[in-house]
């Protein structure tokens, strides 16, 4: 909107997409300062540990899209992997779980939606309500413990391959394809544009503002149930405090893969690359043996660096 | 003369209105207090009601210099990991030098310094208050953590100690400090150009910039203050539990932000005050006391805190709506 002299977005090093920059500076400076980070295995990893950020990052692009947020997805993510493991060690059946924990994902889902569309109550403010009730009742269900004796089939969905290729990367490939498909090639994907872009024009053409809103944060907590099952496999238990800060992450990635906080302007390969980044940084960084603190606030960091220039090119 | 009769004339109805939500508000206190005191013996021995009165002592300090973020419709959510943060460090220099003021100093400073980084974070680098205070909250957690390694710091001189445990006339220390801060923040808030200012950010910053509202000043001031709050906060909880630990301000947040809200300062800014922010301190504190006598599990209490957040907007929500 203002008309100052400088602007980043003319200097031609704007035009390369800053994650692909921030992505490939962070694998220059771990390649050279540790020498196990380049190798295959390590790149597999690396991969494959991203896969349920992606699944979580993946609903977060969008929510931010509409000019939301959701500060519940980490808690709701270990909300519900707490019921997948009780469910799964009361009734034997991995389906019925799976599914619970779903339904979990589900019923947080429907609720920050219909808070914020029908209640309207602030994205930021009722996600951190409902961040509460999620963590309280991790706690309350496991009374602070580890739950424990997951049968092996679920730790089969994580550590499983498939023509080689590892079940995560190809359930994170499938919830890629998917949201792409679901954003850019539906009418659902052009309502959340102008949810972000211009919510009086959705109105004005009759479209219900409410119902798309609901279906955003139903798609978050769906994603968060899915992302459940790979963590529950991944760690082969559930503990109530597994999932906390990964909402932080999600946004990380989101906010350093380009997608801007306030004018709806999404790109979620921007995201696939941001959650890439995410995980780059914490392997190069654990390779390093640096404390898994410092990481959290190297992670902030990278978060108000990304702002600050989506900001600065926002502006101009 | 006509409009000026009219603003008159609005104004009293607001004060109205105000002094009104506040009788609402104390009315909920005095029913919470006689539910407890139905519900628990223990509830209404000395004991218990100074001890009430210690903790919404902390939870109003944490959560008056929030009230003033609020009121210029943005949020804080790094104030509980500032309070680690200030604690861990307050606590080693009163260790490392062994002059309890070099610590209080260390305490509020880092605070004020945390908060004028937020401050200049939502200002200068234009970001979305509730992101960059949420990014400097995991920043914090992060290096304290680190700075901390998993040590406990304890066992302080016993004149610091008096802030937090001592008593003065049979009245815990804390509440002096809460009511210091109370006549300075409603001064600051009601009788003040920039309190004044405050507010008129809140309502409609454009409207206060084109009237000549420094605006980033003020809100990197209220920032500032805000960390300050929470600076000094650490010190209470520090000289209270005569330890400090990596974790110690994590649960805090949550119940401050719902102390503001429920003491019916606004989330969209512009209309609230400190003083109802001291009920709301209370309101909260005889919840969570309350739950803690009937011996409720204490996981509930993000859980009940969560829901009282929803709660508090959603009225505020719906009195707006009704007020246009």
């Amino acid at each position: 909107m203002s008309t100052r002299g400088f602007s980043l977005a003319a200097l031609p090093v704007a035009r390369v997409p800053g994650v692909a920059i921030v992505l490939v500076v962070l694998c220059a400076g771990f390649g050279v300062t540790s020498p196990g980070f380049a190798t295959p295995a390590n790149i597999a990893n690396i991969l494959t540990q991203s896969t349920i950020l992606l699944l979580l990052a993946l609903p977060m692009t969008v929510i931010i899209m509409t000019e939301g947020l959701d500060l519940s997805i980490g808690a709701v993510l270990t909300f519900a992997s707490i019921v997948l493991a009780v469910t799964v060690i009361a009734t034997g059946s991995p389906t019925l779980a799976f599914l619970a924990a779903l339904g979990v994902g589900l019923c947080f889902g429907l609720g920050n939606g219909v808070l914020i569309a029908v209640f309207d109550i602030p994205p930021f403010i009722t996600t951190l309500g409902t961040l509460g009730i999620a963590q309280g009742l991790s706690l309350l269900v496991t009374d602070g413990q580890s739950v424990v004796g997951i049968p092996r089939s679920i730790e089969q969905i994580y550590s499983g391959t498939a023509a080689g290729i590892p079940f995560p990367i190809i359930i994170a490939a499938l919830a890629y394809f998917i949201t792409h498909a679901l954003l850019y090639h539906t009418r659902f994907g052009t309502y959340v544009f102008a949810l972000g872009g211009n919510r009086e024009a959705l109105r004005v053409a009759g479209i219900s503002v409410r119902g798309m809103l609901i279906r955003v944060y139903v798609f978050g907590g769906l994603m968060a149930g899915f992302a459940a099952l790979l963590m529950t496999a991944r760690l082969n238990s559930a503990h109530p405090t597994a999932g906390i800060g990964m909402e932080f992450d999600a946004i990380a990635a989101v906010a350093v893969g380009g997608t801007s906080f306030e004018r709806g302007n999404g790109w979620l390969l921007g995201t696939l690359l941001g959650v890439i980044a995410v995980g780059v940084l914490r392997n190069g960084l654990n390779l390093l043996a640096v404390p898994s603190s410092v990481q959290v606030a190297c992670i902030g960091a990278l978060v108000i660096v990304a702002l600050f220039i989506d900001g600065m090119r926002a502006e101009r | 003369m006509n409009t000026a009769a009219r603003t008159d004339v609005r104004s009293r109805f607001t004060l109205s209105r105000d002094v009104m939500q506040a009788f609402y508000r104390l009315l909920g206190v005095v029913l919470l207090c006689a539910i407890l005191a139905t519900l628990s013996d223990v509830f209404l021995t000395t004991n218990n009601i100074l001890n009430v009165l210690r903790q919404s002592a902390l939870l109003f300090l944490m959560a008056s210099g929030l009230t003033l973020v609020i009121l210029t419709a943005g949020l804080d959510l790094s104030i509980g990991a500032n309070v680690a943060l200030s604690a861990c460090l307050a606590a080693s220099v009163i260790k490392i030098t062994g002059s309890p003021l070099l610590g209080m100093a260390t305490g509020i400073g880092c605070g004020a310094v945390i908060g004028l980084a937020n401050g200049i974070l939502v200002t200068a680098l234009r970001i979305p208050s509730f992101i960059a205070t949420y990014g400097m909250m995991w920043m914090l957690t992060g290096v304290t953590y680190y700075y901390m390694a998993g040590e406990t710091i304890h066992g302080f001189p016993p004149e610091f100690r008096q802030l937090g445990s001592g008593y003065l006339l049979g009245v815990p220390m804390p509440v002096y400090v809460m009511v210091l801060f109370l006549l300075i923040g409603g001064l600051f808030a009601q009788r003040t150009v920039w309190g004044q200012q405050i507010y008129a950010i809140g309502a409609n910053p454009v409207t206060a910039r084109l009237s000549g509202v420094p605006v980033e000043r003020r809100l990197v001031l209220v920032y500032a203050v805000s960390g300050a709050m929470a600076g000094l906060a650490s010190l209470i909880i520090l000289a209270r539990i005569n330890s400090a630990q990596g974790d110690i301000g994590e649960d805090l947040t949550l119940p401050a932000i719902a102390a503001v809200l429920v003491g019916g300062t606004s989330l969209f800014g512009g209309s609230g005050t400190v003083a109802g922010t001291l009920i709301g301190a209370l309101i909260l504190t005889l919840v969570l006391n309350g739950m803690n006598l009937l011996q409720i599990n204490s996981s509930w209490q993000p859980l009940v805190t969560g829901v009282i957040v929803l709660l508090a907007v959603w009225i505020d929500t719906r009195a707006r709506r009704i007020g246009e």
